[in-house]
């Protein structure tokens, strides 16, 4: 429906292991999603499946509208370059490449490159002093910006972030928090795994997985302007108004 | 906006992070790098000199080696050196690189007996370029060669004499002592001959201008040789003239087995360069999944991930290409001044193609990595911790 993300009944085998398990979930477009669960409980494989890295054994992803199962290969390469950006605990940055460059990259796989758009977005995420430097030569809590910008640089309509704060000390997570905090603020889709509850807290909705089934799903619970209304994304009024935002 | 329009907006960036691979991963590319280089500068040094060493050998060949031979004919025993010289008004004179006359007589030095020849030096050294003489060529009256195997056998060397003696067609007894000042050594009859000059051969047996055999070293093709060989035989009943094939078979055949060398040794080295090439590129693609795995997971299809590749491949191609083509000049130069004795005169056309074929080579080797680099799954290499 107006959906941004639907997960119908998704499941994914590996030979005697179920990693993923009859897994179901919606989400409206502006929703910030945090997924807990512990080590070996299917989080990385959900992201991948909802990020169009892997397909599922069973069941059927929605991304905007568009039915995953009903696409070749190549065709989700096109939806993962057109709506999705990642984040990844390893940073997995190009060592070779500059941090513009390696955010010029991600606009190159896309579409334009474009130099000062690219400045921009490493200056949103307060690097524009870094921008020449290899990743070796930045701390990882740049590294972790400067993914934080190529995932951005093409305005996905969904972010998926898998354990971005995992390798960052408390001052870095917290850069990171107010990064995505401005980003959902600015009506983006956000998809968040960690393991740290107080990292959950930032989102609005937080589900648990456990042994590959979904063992918990709530909204957050929040004091100031930003959570009750990004929570009432959930509601019907909010998510027409958002899909129909994503629709054009 | 229109994909040519991206394509040609983005290719500046992709030349940025080619170079910026290149570059700033050269030490992990040296290996490729040299491995090509080492092949490109075999290749264009051995092809250089196949080209080029053969050709000054055959115009060498053409211009020393005598390729017209007079000999008497009808009954006659032996030219008149008149004769001869009416042969030589038929040789051109701007062609004409040489005229030797040989005169042979039964000698005997010290009871043994030998085949002593009777020529002019200067016009044999012209003529037989190829006969080698340890000690001097003889320049005065008195002084004589001794062939590599008399003097093996008799150690008479330069510096030692030489007693001749025999009987002239009148039966007339003669006897003459000659200073020996060189050794000839040709690998042929030669070596068993005595050479001494027609003056003074004529002096010693008191008979004048006999010549057995005369040999003659024009700068001219087959087709004139011929021309002229006809029109003395026609002219001077007493000569034959009869073009000398040995030497052109000779060269032909040294040709045909170097060029067979060189395409060996060609062939064995580009697939060395390939496989030195392939090892690395796959060695690079293994190093750089997770490079691929991103870049798949940023949205490059996997033609897009090939193309990166082999422009990186040919980026190293040509580079060890030229740098090969440098070194492989010197290569053949140095070889061509030290094996063969003589200065190099390139080819530069072989330049390109040897950076060509560099870069063929390369690509080619980079298909199998290349193949392994779009079979990354960008899911499993992600994850990796
Ligand atoms: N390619 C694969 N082949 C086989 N098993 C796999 C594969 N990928 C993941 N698994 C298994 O699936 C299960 C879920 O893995 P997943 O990476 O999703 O866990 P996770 O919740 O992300 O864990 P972590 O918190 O440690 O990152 C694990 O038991 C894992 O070993
Ligand atoms: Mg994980």
């Amino acid at each position: 429906m107006a959906n941004i993300m639907e997960i119908q009944n998704v499941s994914k085998i590996y030979g005697p292991l179920k990693a993923l398990q009859d897994v179901s979930l919606s989400v409206p477009p502006g929703q910030w999603l945090a997924i807990m669960g512990p080590s070996g409980s299917g989080k990385t494989t959900l992201m991948n499946i909802i990020g169009c890295l892997d397909t599922p054994s069973l069941g059927e992803v929605i991304l905007d509208g568009v039915r995953l199962s009903s696409l070749k290969p190549g065709e989700l390469t096109t939806i993962r370059r057109e709506a999705i950006g990642l984040i990844f605990q390893q940073f997995h940055l190009v060592s070779y490449l500059t941090a513009l460059e390696n955010v010029m990259m991600a606009q190159f796989y896309h579409s334009l490159v474009d130099e000062g758009e690219a400045m921009e977005a490493l200056e949103r995420v307060g690097l524009s002093d870094r921008a020449r430097h290899l990743p070796r030569q930045l701390s990882g809590g740049e590294q972790q910006r400067v993914c934080i910008a190529r995932a951005l640089i093409n305005h996905p309509k969904l972010l998926l972030a898998d354990e971005p704060t995992g390798n960052l000390d408390e001052i870095n997570e917290k850069l990171v928090m107010d990064i995505l905090h401005k980003l959902r603020g600015g009506g983006s889709t956000i998809v968040l795994v960690t393991h740290a509850p107080e990292v959950a807290a930032h989102a609005d909705r937080v589900i648990v997985l456990e042994h590959g089934k979904l063992a918990e799903d709530r909204l957050n619970e929040r004091g100031g302007d930003a959570g009750p209304l990004a929570a009432a994304g959930l509601a019907e009024s909010e998510g027409e108004v958002g899909g129909a935002k994503m629709a054009s | 906006m229109g994909a040519k329009t991206a394509l040609q907006g983005n290719r500046p960036f992709l030349f940025r992070m080619l170079a910026s691979s290149l570059v700033r991963r050269r030490s992990r590319l040296l290996v490729a790098l040299t491995g090509i280089a080492i092949g490109a500068t075999v290749l264009l040094g051995l092809v250089t000199l196949c080209y080029d060493i053969p050709r000054q050998l055959s115009r060498e060949f053409r211009s020393y080696g005598a390729n017209l031979a007079f000999v008497p004919v009808g009954g006659a025993l032996a030219l008149d050196r008149g004769l001869l010289e009416k042969a030589r008004a038929f040789l051109p004179q701007g062609e004409l690189v040489g005229l030797t006359p040989f005169r042979y007589e039964s000698v005997r030095s010290r009871m043994l007996p030998y085949t002593a020849v009777g020529t002019d030096f200067t016009e044999a050294r012209k003529t037989s370029p190829f006969y080698r003489v340890e000690g001097a060529w003889p320049a005065r009256p008195g002084e004589i060669l001794v062939g590599g195997d008399v003097a093996e056998r008799t150690g008479l060397g330069p510096g030692k004499t030489m007693p001749l003696d025999g009987r002239n067609s009148r039966r007339e007894r003669y006897d003459q002592e000659f200073a020996v000042v060189g050794v000839v050594i040709t690998g042929g009859v030669e070596d068993e001959f005595v050479f001494l000059s027609l003056s003074d051969m004529e002096a010693m047996t008191g008979e004048e201008g006999r010549v057995d055999l005369a040999e003659a070293s024009l700068s001219a093709g087959k087709d004139e040789l011929e021309r002229i060989a006809g029109a003395i035989k026609a002219a001077l009943p007493g000569v034959d003239a009869r073009l000398v094939t040995q030497v052109t078979r000779s060269e032909e055949t040294v040709l045909a087995k170097l060029t067979s060398l060189v395409y060996l040794v060609t062939a064995v080295v580009l697939t060395l360069t390939m496989i030195c090439v392939a090892t690395t590129m796959m060695t690079v693609v293994l190093e750089r999944r997770r490079e691929i795995g991103l870049k798949k997971a940023l949205g490059a299809d996997n033609r897009r991930v090939a193309r990166e590749f082999l422009a990186e491949g040919l980026c190293l191609g040509i580079a060890g290409g030229l740098l090969g083509s440098a070194l492989g000049l010197i290569f053949a130069r140095v070889v061509s001044e030290n094996v063969f004795g003589r200065a190099l005169n390139p080819e530069l056309f072989l330049i390109p193609l040897t950076v060509l074929v560099s870069a063929l080579v390369t690509v080619v080797a980079c298909l199998a990595p290349v193949r392994r680099a779009v079979d990354v799954e960008p899911a499993l290499v992600l994850r990796g911790e």
